[in-house]
């Protein structure tokens, strides 16, 4: 693979004293959906959290076209084009939801407005809610606008931990049908449990396990590997 | 009646003052999780500059204008040299802030000397407005106003500019803050300056009220306006302002009647508010304190 988005090489991250990433090998596409599989506790959301910065790789490197970026802050990271959904979703209570928008915002401009009003039309209830204290939606609201806000920079690359987490079945349609729309515009990292979702959106995938990346291929691939889903993702 | 509104007037006027030191302080512990004990000596380096530069210029103004530059420049010596090392700790935090202020205590004397200095309003500020049994100090309204107006000021900051939507994400998660592309330390920098400042215009405004400037006055005031943001809630400014008219009352009153016991019914309004509200009376709503 020539063009690759971002790269990450012999990754090892400590928190605290516990060894929690093990030479983790991940590779990304651009215009791709990377799905990164793996039970509980295997390291998906230490991975993307070490990609953004927020748990610093004790070595190994990430790099993110072609400038590595391993030991840059997370603001500098999310500035370089990389907008991230956390798995707790990273809402802001006590602001309203078109605050919780605007400190996403990094610029105010034409374009960004342009984006802004393509969000609301993806996730119409947030336009309703406009005034509501983040802290008062529901879990699929406050999912829909956390993954809203990140659409609302120019991204080269989206970081989407769980997004189906806890959500009724009709709510994770829309998820998935606001990343479709999403990714004709911009690379996604998707870590998911919810294989329906995930093969839905996948081109590739990555397995972790115990902090070490133990398979990888084409979605369509593991769609027919009965054993690999039964041995990784207890799944059949 | 005459007597209860004097009280009243003056206790507001001590409660602004303490509001001018808490509401940076309640920032800094809400955005910065830092706990910082010396933010009292702000409000007496305030006071000293105040009346330093009174003295020179004979403009009251100016006057001011110096106290709030004294704090923006040492809030940001303090932050780099003294909070930075130590984010993330709390009890390196206490050792390290208590320590210094002592530090700032003491520079105080080896900059303006050891002893009390005698600080004095101008004419135009000095003597009082009769309403029929009412006597307001005009000094004492001043204070009122200058408070009210600045409280004003910092509540439009951080309701309508993005900054200040910044600052209020920062208090409930500040992880989230820079995962969307903020560089916080930047936004910590500013508050620490900003809330020093206001400390320091406190201390210079409450000088020529009490008619003198004295090192451990930071000390006094700091542990009021420690009180006050707990009552008032961490993080929150218009807490830290109801708080602050709260202890100021609660404070003059008592001065006046028992005053052994000023400092105690201090206390236990603090202990009642921990009691029935443990987050203080305004809560700010987050996700985590990351
Ligand atoms: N703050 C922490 N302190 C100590 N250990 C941690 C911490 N955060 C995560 N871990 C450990 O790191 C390992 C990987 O956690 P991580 O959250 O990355 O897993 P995950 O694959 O995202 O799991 P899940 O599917 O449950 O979200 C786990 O064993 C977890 O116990
Ligand atoms: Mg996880």
């Amino acid at each position: 693979m020539t063009n690759t988005l971002l790269k990450l090489e012999q990754i090892n991250t400590h928190i605290e004293q516990f060894h929690i990433l093990h030479n983790v090998e991940f590779e990304v596409s651009p215009g791709e959906v990377t799905v990164l599989l793996g039970r509980n506790g295997a390291g998906k959301t230490t991975t993307l959290r070490t990609i953004m910065g927020l748990n610093n790789a004790s070595n190994g490197t990430v790099t993110f076209k072609g400038e590595d970026i391993t030991k840059l802050p997370p603001y500098h990271i999310a500035k370089k084009g990389i907008g991230y959904v956390p798995e707790d979703q990273g809402i802001f209570y006590g602001l309203t939801v078109g605050e919780n928008m605007r400190v996403g915002m990094r610029k105010e401009d034409d374009a960004t407005k342009e984006r802004m009003e393509w969000v609301l039309e993806l996730f119409p209830d947030l336009k309703k809610f406009w005034k509501k204290p983040g802290g008062q939606l529901s879990g699929g609201q406050k999912q829909m606008l956390s993954i809203a806000r990140s659409y609302v920079n120019e991204n080269d690359l989206l970081l989407i931990d769980e997004p189906s987490k806890g959500l009724a079945p009709v709510i994770v349609e829309k998820v998935i049908e606001s990343i479709e729309k999403m990714k004709e515009k911009t690379t996604v990292v998707l870590v998911e449990q919810n294989f329906y979702m995930a093969s839905r959106l996948g081109d590739r995938f990555y397995i972790l396990d115990d902090g070490m990346t133990v398979h990888h291929g084409d979605m369509s691939a593991l769609r027919e590997d009965e054993e690999l889903k039964r041995k990784y993702l207890g799944i059949a | 009646m005459d007597l209860f509104l004097n009280l009243a007037i003056n206790g507001i006027a001590t409660g602004m003052l303490i509001f001018l030191i808490a509401c940076g302080l309640t920032l800094i512990f809400g955005l910065m999780d830092v706990l910082n004990f010396a933010h009292g000596g702000l409000f007496a380096w305030g006071a000293f500059v105040g009346v330093w530069a009174y003295g020179i210029t004979q403009s009251f103004i100016l006057s001011m204008l110096a106290a709030v530059i004294a704090g923006l420049l040492l809030g940001l010596i303090t932050e780099y040299l003294i909070i930075k090392p130590v984010y993330g700790n709390h009890i390196q935090q206490i050792l390290i802030t208590l320590g210094f202020m002592l530090v700032l205590s003491e520079l105080i004397k080896v900059v303006f000397g050891p002893n009390i200095l005698a600080a004095s309003k101008p004419p135009y500020l000095d003597g009082s407005w009769e309403f029929g049994d009412v006597t307001v100090i005009k000094y004492r309204a001043l204070i009122i106003v200058v408070g009210l107006l600045l409280f004003l000021v910092i509540m439009a900051v951080l309701k309508f500019t993005k900054i200040g939507l910044i600052v209020r994400a920062g208090v409930m998660n500040k992880e989230m803050v820079q995962a969307l592309g903020i560089n916080i330390r930047l936004v910590f920098i500013g508050v620490f300056m900003v809330g020093s400042a206001l400390a320091a215009l406190g201390g210079a405004l409450f000088a020529p009220s009490s008619g003198v400037a004295y090192a451990e006055m930071g000390m006094e005031f700091g542990i009021f306006a420690f009180i006050v943001v707990i009552i008032g809630g961490m993080g929150s400014v218009p807490g830290s302002l109801v708080a602050a008219l709260l202890v100021g009352l609660s404070n003059g009153f008592m001065a006046y009647y028992y005053s052994d016991l000023a400092m105690a019914v201090t206390m236990i309004l603090m202990f009642i508010v921990l009691i029935f509200r443990p987050e203080g009376l305004f809560r700010v709503s987050g996700v985590s304190n990351k």
